[in-house]
């Protein structure tokens, strides 16, 4: 069973210019267990998805058709706000890029840590003693004293931390990281990725990490999902997508990535053009306008393809591209 | 590399008094660094937050004082030669700041923005009108742009005006601070290019902050590593990038993620927090996070030089971590 479960996941937002549609046909899983890794660039719909899964969509979004089932019963886009309410926290609970969003900073760090355990029976001092626990898990030293600090006498990569431990205090199901390593400097960003796995292991909950950066995806994720305008054009293991990517966004992406050349140049690789606008959605491939391989077969509607094992594009030359690919 | 230095720093120190009113204590945010950098040239800080990167770049274009040492562009002493003085000399050299969008007015075009160098340096009977699709030409942008305001711009459409802003006068240096952060990676290559482009066509030399190591590694002729204030390691950017020599050097390449699932990590975790300047280490100030430190490292300060460390690590060679780290 996946703990969350994407399908046909259409949303559109309602504005003066006419009706945008911000994702397409959405469609993947997030396994018991896995990191899931969800890469694209600006305007992506990133952003939106998560808000759908959290039931955080502005008023004048709206989720048109598909599921988002939350551990196999709970379809996440036709709770009410109360039901909703239930789940946030205890169930699916989510880390941001800027630690102080999630930190109040005229409050101590074990007040904090307490409060949020608001529906535990437990007595006060379990609660503060749980706060210690997991502030040891996350790896703040002198995590006792720590409780009476405050966030701002905590280094940015600290902050973090005990964000993630607030995140995962309540063992969720479910974890959303929103660019959670973004803010941070390199030698910072890889210890907060190895702890990520860490305590992902030791808590035993899925998570949903959204990145654009290609390097931190490919070191912690299990799966990966490309997306792009709203629409996921590639989706598999790490592995799979990284080391074979079907569709041309992927590879034109990981072309860009200035990790990927190992030899010095002067003239980076870049995609030329922009994100088409979502009002008026191309009826083809969505990628075309600015894609190198484009043929007379993207101006119809794309359908994405089984390839090898878990792997689907969604470009109409991936199969003949992919040898072990199955026919839809 | 025979030509006179565009820009000589010397032994620069930036302090902030810290404390109350009467509290004579100061922290050191750069802490005496010397580098020079010569017409054509592009030179790269590199450090975490904290490092002092940005302020030794404001120290240099004169908005930060400094409490020792000495700045030189273009033959003249330029430290502490105040606003009025230092105003034409920022025509010959110019600073594109970190944040694109919140460095332009939003209440003014893109248009005004790109010639606002001129109405503040005066335009010698140009037309601004003129010079703003030019400039709007040289960075890549079309001329019905001038038109926009910045809300209306992307993030690298952004950094475009901030580029061409910074060339308006036709400088001999830029000092970017941070050009690529914050932007997708299909547009960072756009904003790395147009930047290396325009320094070979206009003959430009630059000073480079970033914290991102793979950008470094495309666009500087030489880098600087920063630590605590101070530099630990200075040389041609292909080879430090083929052999650190400084432990903090190789472990910050070591930490930069690749997109590659199967690479194998030869990674070198860094102990601990980096230390706060009010309470610098002794000796070498690397030595509380260094996985090679040895007595010495506490004792005695590295000697000066391109590698500060007494123990610099063999190109090729990377010993085992020490178990007795003091």
């Amino acid at each position: 069973m996946s703990t969350l479960s994407i399908s046909g996941l259409n949303v559109h937002f309602s504005t003066e210019a006419g009706s945008l549609h911000a994702l397409k046909d959405v469609t993947f899983d997030v396994p018991e267990r896995r990191i899931v890794g969800i890469v694209g660039e600006s305007g992506c719909g990133k952003s939106t998805l998560i808000n759908a899964i959290l039931g955080l969509l502005s008023d004048n979004g709206e989720v048109r058709s598909g599921q988002i089932l939350f551990e196999g019963d709970q379809d996440l886009a036709r709770l009410s706000r109360g039901q909703m309410q239930d789940l946030r926290g205890p169930r699916i609970a989510t880390v941001f890029q800027d630690p102080m969003g999630a930190l109040n900073p005229v409050l101590s760090v074990g007040r904090q840590m307490i409060n949020i355990q608001y529906r535990s029976p437990q007595s006060r001092a379990a609660k503060a003693a749980r706060a210690v626990e997991m502030l040891k898990l996350v790896r703040i030293p002198d995590a006792e004293s720590a409780l009476g600090r405050y966030p701002h006498q905590f280094s940015g990569g600290m902050k973090q931390r005990i964000a993630i431990a607030m995140a995962l205090m309540m063992e969720p199901a479910l974890l959303i990281a929103d660019e959670p390593t973004t803010a941070l400097d390199a030698t910072l960003e890889v210890t907060t990725i190895e702890l990520l796995k860490d305590l992902q292991a030791t808590i035993g909950c899925s998570v949903m990490f959204i990145s654009h950066h290609l390097g931190v995806i490919a070191e912690l994720c299990d799966d990966v999902v490309v997306m792009y305008a709203g629409e996921v054009v590639e989706r598999g293991t790490v592995r799979d997508v990284f080391r074979a990517p079907a569709h041309p966004y992927t590879r034109r992406l990981l072309e860009c990535d200035p990790a990927r050349q190992s030899r010095r140049t002067r003239v980076l690789p870049t995609i030329p053009g922009e994100i088409p606008d979502l009002r008026q959605r191309p009826r083809g491939c969505v990628f075309a306008p600015r894609c190198l391989e484009r043929h007379a077969g993207c101006d119809t509607p794309q359908v994405e393809h089984a390839l090898a094992g878990d792997h689907r594009a969604r470009c109409n030359l991936a199969p003949a591209r992919s040898p072990a690919a199955v026919p839809p | 590399m025979t030509a006179a230095p565009i820009l000589s720093v010397d032994d620069v120190q930036v302090a902030f008094p810290v404390g109350g009113l009467l509290a004579r204590d100061a922290i050191l945010g750069v802490a005496g660094v010397s580098f020079e950098v010569r017409p054509g040239e592009t030179f790269a800080l590199v450090g975490e937050s904290g490092s002092g990167k940005t302020t030794l770049a404001r120290a240099i274009n004169g908005l930060q004082d400094i409490s020792q040492g000495a700045i030189t562009f273009e033959g003249v002493r330029i430290d502490g030669l105040g606003r009025a003085r230092m105003k034409p000399l920022r025509r010959r050299m110019s600073m594109m700041f970190q944040d694109p969008v919140g460095s332009l007015s939003p209440r003014m075009t893109v248009g005004d923005l790109v010639t606002e160098p001129f109405r503040i340096h005066g335009h010698g009977g140009r037309n601004l009108r003129d010079e703003a699709v030019r400039l709007l030409n040289l960075v890549g942008l079309p001329a019905d742009f001038a038109g926009r305001y910045p809300h209306q711009l992307s993030g690298g459409q952004a950094r475009r005006v901030g580029v061409a802003r910074a060339i308006a006068l036709d400088p001999a240096l830029i000092i970017a601070d941070e050009p690529t952060a914050g932007l997708d990676v299909s547009v960072q290559g756009e904003v790395l290019n147009l930047l290396n482009e325009l320094r070979e066509r206009l003959g430009l030399a630059m000073v480079i902050i970033t914290h991102n190591l793979h950008v470094v590694h495309h666009v500087a002729d030489r880098m600087a590593v920063m630590y605590l204030g101070r530099f630990v390691e200075v040389g041609e950017t292909g080879t430090v990038f083929a052999a650190p020599r400084h432990p903090y050097t190789a472990a910050l390449l070591s930490a930069n993620p690749e997109p590659d699932p199967d690479r194998a990590r030869d990674r070198i975790t860094l102990p601990a927090e980096v230390p706060s300047l009010m309470s610098r280490p002794s000796g070498c100030e690397f030595h509380t996070r260094c996985p090679w430190a040895q007595a010495k490292c506490a004792a005695m300060p590295p000697p000066a030089g391109d590698v500060s460390c007494h123990f610099p690590l063999s190109p090729g060679a990377r010993p085992p971590p020490r178990e007795d780290r003091p």
